[in-house]
């Protein structure tokens, strides 16, 4: 599989505290590579280094690289806001923004890029609810307040407004955490589909929801990348018995 | 060292399930023992008892699957876990097979012992030595996680086979001789051919295990 997303001897440091300890992984292009790990293990702190979110975080300091194609994104003359755009992010709790209707949160992200038409923004609408399959719940009442949504129709929302921007990688923190089973199994049906057309890296806690639906695991301790590799193989015959330890709940 | 799980309860599920386990090979190895001591020394009345025999075996067979079916569906085990689970539910099946193929022995020893005797038995004991002695080595290479007796249990079918061939000809040599022979060859040969199942099922387990212990699944591979 081509490489989307590619970490090279990645170091994140937060003051004197070694976060993430020369991490090197490949994301292959249009898959889902669950990022798992004990709390502390550095699995969020990766996820945020990839769309650059330590860049405003005092006394956080990123090294290494990390290519998206192959552009390091952490190059120099590289717009942080431009790779935001490219690699969207969706976090634990939905994040609507709180008076705006359901339309104009769809759209708000794409509107930063200019101005736009309103055909182009009503499209833009239709085609990125229908993609996270809320259109139907939502298309009468475009213009009420976002909030008046339930908890999983809201998370898919803002996963809604993460793709109005069109990015390339979709990069999720504990999407489901908050949500109730049923809203749980919508996004995770969601993540499958949404992996023809993005790049999908998602921590989670639940390993279950890991092995359901990742094509690819790495399993982080203590700020080190433990064992990378195909879901399949690392849920039933790892290679490493740190990562047969924690996957089988004796220890983490 | 093997950790143990976070979860007290898991572990006793676990082991309540490799102590069923063991209770049901230790079952099966005494039937086989029965329905050979029954043809050997010609005790029909020992015979019908390892025939009534078979349904504590089959009994455990269901409530072994009914305990890996509840760790299945309340841990959804992974890792080492699954692969215990898995094998298992396949040991079980091979187990309660043994059970059948034992049964079978003796259902023969019961029709051979109202005949005359065809000849003394010495290859078949010793085959059925071998075959007791495997199933023996496979669940204790279970148990112990040793894939060592495992691989030592799957080359140890290659003599139980030669044995069979080897009472095979000799039977065929017997019906070919004195043709009112046949019925009764007949149903030693059956007997011959239920101790080489039974240390093929051993085999089975045996490449389980190594399946458990390493991760390798090495099936169809021993030629």
């Amino acid at each position: 599989m081509n490489s989307k997303v590619k970490l090279d001897d990645l170091n994140v440091h937060f003051g004197g505290t070694h976060a993430v300890k020369g991490v090197d992984i490949d994301f292959p292009a249009n898959s889902v590579t669950a990022i798992i790990g004990p709390s502390g293990c550095g699995k969020s702190t990766v996820l945020r280094a990839i769309n650059r979110m330590h860049d405003m975080t005092p006394g956080a300091q990123v090294s290494g690289r990390i290519l998206l194609d192959d552009t390091d994104i952490y190059g120099r003359g590289i717009d942080p806001v431009a790779i935001r755009r490219k690699i969207g992010m969706v976090f634990q709790k939905p994040n609507p923004f709180p008076a705006m209707s359901i339309y104009d949160n769809v759209i708000a992200g794409y509107k930063l890029n200019g101005r736009t038409r309103r055909d182009e923004a009503d499209e833009i609408v239709e085609s990125s609810l229908q993609r996270v399959a809320l259109w139907d719940e939502v298309k009468d009442r475009l213009k009420s307040n976002a909030m008046e949504l339930s908890g999983g129709q809201q998370q898919r929302l803002c996963i809604a407004r993460t793709i109005a921007v069109r990015p390339e990688v979709i990069l999720m923190d504990e999407p489901a955490s908050a949500l109730d089973p049923l809203s749980t199994l919508k996004i995770e049906e969601l993540i499958e589909e949404l992996k023809e057309r993005y790049t999908i890296i998602i921590v989670t806690h639940n390993m279950q929801q890991a092995a359901r639906v990742s094509d690819v695991t790495a399993f982080f301790y203590l700020g080190e990348l433990i064992e990378c590799g195909v879901t399949k193989k690392l849920f039933t015959t790892p290679d490493k018995k740190q990562t047969e330890d924690y996957i089988t709940g004796r220890f983490g | 060292m093997e950790r143990e799980h976070f979860s007290k309860q898991y572990d006793a599920e676990l082991n309540i399930i490799r102590e069923k386990l063991l209770e049901m090979g230790g079952k099966v190895e005494v039937m086989l023992v029965n329905a050979m001591k029954a043809l050997e020394e010609r005790d029909t009345a020992l015979a019908e008892r390892t025939i009534a025999f078979d349904h504590e075996i089959n009994s455990l067979e269901m409530e072994i699957d009914d305990h890996c079916l509840e760790v299945l569906a309340r841990r959804q085990p992974a890792g080492r876990d699954l692969r215990f689970i898995t094998l298992a539910f396949k040991i079980v099946t091979d187990l309660e097979r043994i059970g059948d193929q034992c049964a079978a022995i003796a259902k023969r020893a019961r029709e051979l012992n109202a005949e005359p005797p065809l000849k003394p038995y010495i290859d078949m004991p010793r085959m059925a030595h071998y075959a007791i002695g495997m199933v023996k080595e496979a669940l204790d290479s279970f148990v112990r996680g040793d894939d060592e007796l495992a691989v030592k249990v799957c080359k140890d079918d290659e003599f139980v086979d030669q044995l069979n061939e080897q009472i095979q000809r000799e039977l065929l040599t017997f019906m070919i001789e004195d043709p009112s022979t046949i019925s009764r060859a007949i149903k030693v040969n059956h007997v011959s051919k239920c101790i080489e199942r039974i240390a093929d099922h051993a085999t089975n387990v045996a490449e389980m295990v190594i399946f458990m212990v390493k991760g390798k699944d090495i099936r169809h591979t021993i030629a």
